[in-house]
């Protein structure tokens, strides 16, 4: 049986109503055809859903959404050369959120029953005191862009056809490197299906396809082990999948690791550090992006709270956030609060010109939303997350940036970072790097960990390169215990001075 | 709770497995409720009260493994989800190492389920609990003009599991978690908002801790005041007992089968070799009675027994289960640890501070990594420097590098207070010439 079948035959159990995936996939968000399925599929009609929201407003309350969230995800694992395990999970339910000034009541359930809905609206609705009636709702669909058209949708596709591709993965692995020794790869796609109203009278709904496809190579070279991940994520169907995409992780995995074998630790201390092309956006991540969400901003709490519409970094820096780019992992067609996917200039010309703003922080600061309201999963009330966080690019090829520095780092990929919001401090770990000595790349440099001030480190960013890039990996952002799809990118870029980890 | 209903719905889906096919299979049922209370300075910021539901299934079928999870407990569903389970793994290449485990290792004790369990739950009521987390910021809201904003939250859960395989093993388990947590933030130099937290935990709401968390919280972020970075160099380094838990998660994870099975752990080929300081004797008490980490058997059904992990130094076990056992042709012994305890030092941690002429009191790790192949590390930390027994200055933004296996050689020292408020046990620890990067 196909993978179609398989999701198509659940479907139809699931809510005892008729509904074609592949056909809502191709519907995105922009189709009034895709709400009418969506609400079949969910087992609910319009009336119900103004029904649940007024009972959540029983207490009085500014506003209430119910974020309706069906996931199917699927992960094939190759060990030992051979694809020999599979997972598939669902998880269905719906979100119930009341929302007073800052204060936010919430709760959710499985079961999907105007009984099990009202008793949640009801829980949530306890946040609110005032007893203020409120004006009956009317919701109206809404549309949205598409910004991940896909051509053929995972339910359409089964084990069979996705393991060949995990297959390749390993044999590229063995075959670019004989010091390869063990391989572990995995293709993780997963497949959203979202109907989302609120009390505002938006009704609208989304499908939201996820693949990432991975590779970890451990090698062996005279008795030493040494490790090196590589993985490619979008929001894109099965077409993402070819022999080309397959090369470049494995590639990428496998060489990689024969370069840490060649690697040193530099000696620690302040040093001028490059941050190459791509993933280094870690630095924007952790050091601003973190920051710069609205929530710890409305409570006062972040290092930048007090710096909006300042200069904060040299004038020809721009970065973004930016939720728009077609396929990208960090894409959405509006956030989970029902609010259309925009670019957001973050930093503009070196001025900081916004924060990342949820519905609530928006209305907090007497604006409108940046549509970065975003949730794991009916599990969890929103909160502001980042999408795709970027600088544009600066006037500099990555040469001279290169040649600017006597001695110091060139900082190239990475495994992980973090922050401390209030204090300011942030950290990101360099996986693979070089030394650089009088201009030149010369050793490569291996774990270590970089730590720096964000707005010290901003403002000590001195050159920005012409070569900006996007980063494809799978990268995840924790925050409140939710995990979150995000991607970043920079050009090449000079920060004058980090503490760089070393013995 | 786990009912009738869940067992009955367990053993239908394992008939059904078998009938459609399976060779063996492994199910769990889940099912748990979640209160929170989040209160800000003056006002409730959040309330969120949530239950749900969770079946699993391990399908080995001709010699082929997969794992299946769902939310949807009806049985007709779970039937399709199985039927196109089983479908789904017959296109996988076969693993001769997935099996079931030895029905002779099995759990099969008639200890209580709910000995980690407090009925006290049931009886709570949203006041209570509400009025704890809002008592805990307004014992030090406004006390200090540093302050500008406190936070405390108080959560409980209650979780139930219940499992059952093909091979005969059936467990129980139910436990409750009781947890009160406080952070502040104040005005720091310049654009700086230091922030600190606090938290108390217990399975039984009689030991949680009601009060003094907003103040321990205010306490922990007073003392980062003026914050910097000092000269790079080697340092004796004291970890408190909260943060020693980042450098010991290394080496349990090098002692893992998947590690060692995939050539991918620093501690291949270590048993009966030393591999820390002999000082260190480190134990997995499953059994300790109404404490976090206890239980009597694994995620496949294996008894849990006292193991002594590191015993003065020498590694004495690895964390392998039936899998990886197959795989490496070992004997397995459990999956994974359980409650890690260390041996006592004699003193507690401002004894520990007092014994330095020099050093760093490390009291928060900020990132950082380490290499599972090589034991290579680097992690960003704050805490203070110490200078003839006493801290004299806080100190942030910089690094520790190293090498794990160094680093546990170097053990100068071992705290007697541990924390019982986790399943690791940690005590604080001090370790020697500990390379800083800073200025």
């Amino acid at each position: 049986m196909e993978r179609r079948d398989f999701l198509k035959t659940c479907g139809v159990t699931f809510a005892g109503a008729v509904l074609l995936p592949h056909l809502l996939s191709s519907c995105g968000s922009g189709s009034k055809e895709g709400t009418a399925l969506m609400l079949s599929h969910f087992g609910v009609t319009e009336s119900n859903l103004k029904k649940v929201m007024a009972a959540a407003l029983e207490n009085g309350g500014d506003y209430v959404d119910l974020f309706f969230f069906f996931f199917f995800s699927n992960y094939l694992t190759l060990r030992d050369g051979a694809v020999n395990r599979a997972s598939s999970d669902i998880d269905f339910g719906v979100g119930v959120r009341v929302v007073v000034g800052d204060q936010t009541g919430y709760a959710y359930v499985e079961n999907i029953t105007m009984d099990e809905m009202l008793k949640a609206a009801r829980t949530a609705s306890r946040i609110a005191t005032s007893g203020q009636k409120t004006k009956s709702i009317n919701v109206t669909e809404k549309t949205f862009a598409n910004y991940y058209p896909i051509v053929n949708s995972w339910e359409d596709v089964s084990v069979k056809d996705k393991a060949p591709y995990v297959q390749k993965l390993n044999d590229r692995c063995f075959a670019l490197d004989n010091r390869t020794s063990k391989v572990i790869a995995s293709l993780s796609d997963s497949t959203s299906y979202i109907l989302f109203c609120n009390s505002e009278g938006i009704l609208c709904h989304d499908y939201r396809p996820m693949i990432s496809l991975s590779a970890y190579c451990i090698m062996e070279d005279n008795g030493k082990i040494e490790n090196f991940h590589s993985t490619r994520s979008f929001r894109k169907g099965v077409e993402f999948l070819s022999d080309d995409v397959v090369e470049v992780i494995a590639r990428e995995a496998v060489e990689g690791a024969a370069r840490m074998f060649k690697a040193v630790k530099p000696k620690g201390g302040e040093l001028p550090v490059v941050m190459a092309a791509g993933g280094s956006g870690i630095l924007l991540h952790e050091a601003i992006g973190h920051a710069f969400e609205a929530d710890f901003n409305r409570k006062n709490i972040s290092i930048f709270s007090d710096m909006l519409n300042k200069q904060i970094c040299d004038t020809n820096i721009s970065i973004v956030d930016d939720g728009t780019i077609a396929g990208n992992r960090g894409a959405i067609n509006f956030d989970d609060e029902g609010v259309h996917s925009q670019k957001t200039h973050i930093v503009t010309n070196g001025v900081l010109t916004s924060y990342l703003h949820d519905r609530i922080s928006a209305r907090h600061y007497g604006i409108e939303s940046t549509g970065n309201g975003r949730r794991e999963s009916f599990r969890y009330a929103p909160i502001p997350r980042m999408r795709s966080t970027f600088m544009e690019n600066g006037n500099f090829d990555e040469q001279e940036i290169i040649a600017s520095v006597k001695k110091g780092i060139y900082a190239e990929t990475f495994t992980n970072g973090q922050v401390q919001i209030g204090a300011g401090d942030f950290t990101f770990f360099v996986k693979s790097g070089y030394l650089i000595e009088n201009g030149k790349l010369t050793q490569p440099i291996k774990d270590i960990n970089i730590i720096g001030n964000g707005p010290k480190a901003l403002a000590d960013i001195s050159m920005v390169g012409n070569n900006l890039k996007l980063d494809d990996g799978t990268w995840t952002c924790g925050k409140d215990g939710q995990g979150m799809p995000v991607t970043q990118g920079l050009p090449s870029a000079l920060v004058k001075k980090l503490t760089v980890g070393g013995e | 709770m786990i009912t009738k209903k869940h067992k009955e719905l367990a053993q239908q889906m394992m008939e059904f497995a078998r009938k459609n096919g399976c060779s063996d299979n492994r199910i769990s049922v889940g099912a748990g409720t979640e209160t929170t209370f989040e209160y800000r300075d003056e006002q409730l910021e959040k309330l969120q009260q949530v239950s749900e539901n969770k079946f699993s299934i391990d399908i080995f079928v001709d010699g082929r493994y997969g794992t299946y999870s769902s939310n949807r407990m009806d049985k007709k569903e779970l039937e399709k989800f199985i039927q196109n389970a089983i479908e789904s793994t017959r296109y996988l290449a076969q693993d001769e190492c997935r099996t079931l485990p030895n029905s002779d290792l099995y759990y099969k004790g008639t200890d209580a389920p709910d000995d980690c369990f407090d009925k006290t739950i049931d009886n709570l009521q949203p006041d209570e609990k509400l009025q704890l987390a809002k008592a805990n910021v307004e014992e030090v809201y406004k006390t200090d003009p540093h302050i500008i904003s406190i936070s405390a939250g108080y959560s409980d859960s209650s979780n139930f599991n219940y499992l059952i395989d093909s091979n005969g093993f059936e467990g129980e388990k139910a436990q409750t978690y009781f947890g009160l947590s406080a952070s502040v933030s104040l005005k720091g130099d310049g654009d700086a908002r230091p922030e600190s937290w606090w938290y108390d935990a217990s399975l039984f709401w009689n030991n949680l801790q009601k009060n003094g968390i907003g103040k321990k919280a205010l306490e922990r972020a007073l003392r980062k005041l003026g914050q910097e970075k000092i000269k790079s160099g080697k340092y004796s380094m004291v970890v408190d007992n909260l943060n020693v838990w980042n450098l010991l998660s290394p080496i349990i994870s090098a002692l893992n089968g998947n590690s060692l099975s995939q050539k991918n752990s620093f501690l291949i080929d270590k048993i009966g070799k030393k591999i820390t300081a002999d000082k260190l004797m480190l134990i997995d008490e499953p059994h300790l009675p109404q404490a976090m980490g206890s239980r009597w058997y694994d995620n496949e059904g294996v008894a849990t027994q006292k193991r002594v992990v590191i015993e003065n130094g020498i590694l004495r076990t690895y964390y392998i289960d039936t899998y990886n056992a197959n795989k490496m042709k070992v004997k397995p012994t459990i999956s994974g640890a359980s409650i890690l305890t260390f041996n006592q030092g004699s003193k507690d941690l401002d004894g520990l501070i007092g014994d330095l002429k020099k050093g760093i009191l490390v009291t928060g790790f900020n990132g950082g990594n380490s290499n599972s192949s090589t034991g290579d590390f680097s992690f960003g930390i704050e805490g203070f420097l110490i200078e003839n027994g006493k801290l004299v200055k806080p100190v942030s933004e910089m690094n520790i590098t190293g090498n794990m296996l160094s680093l546990w050689e170097r053990l100068a020292a071992i705290g007697n207070d541990a924390r019982i408020t986790s399943s690791w046990r940690t005590p604080s620890l001090v370790f020697e010439d500990v390379a800083f990067s800073g200025l």
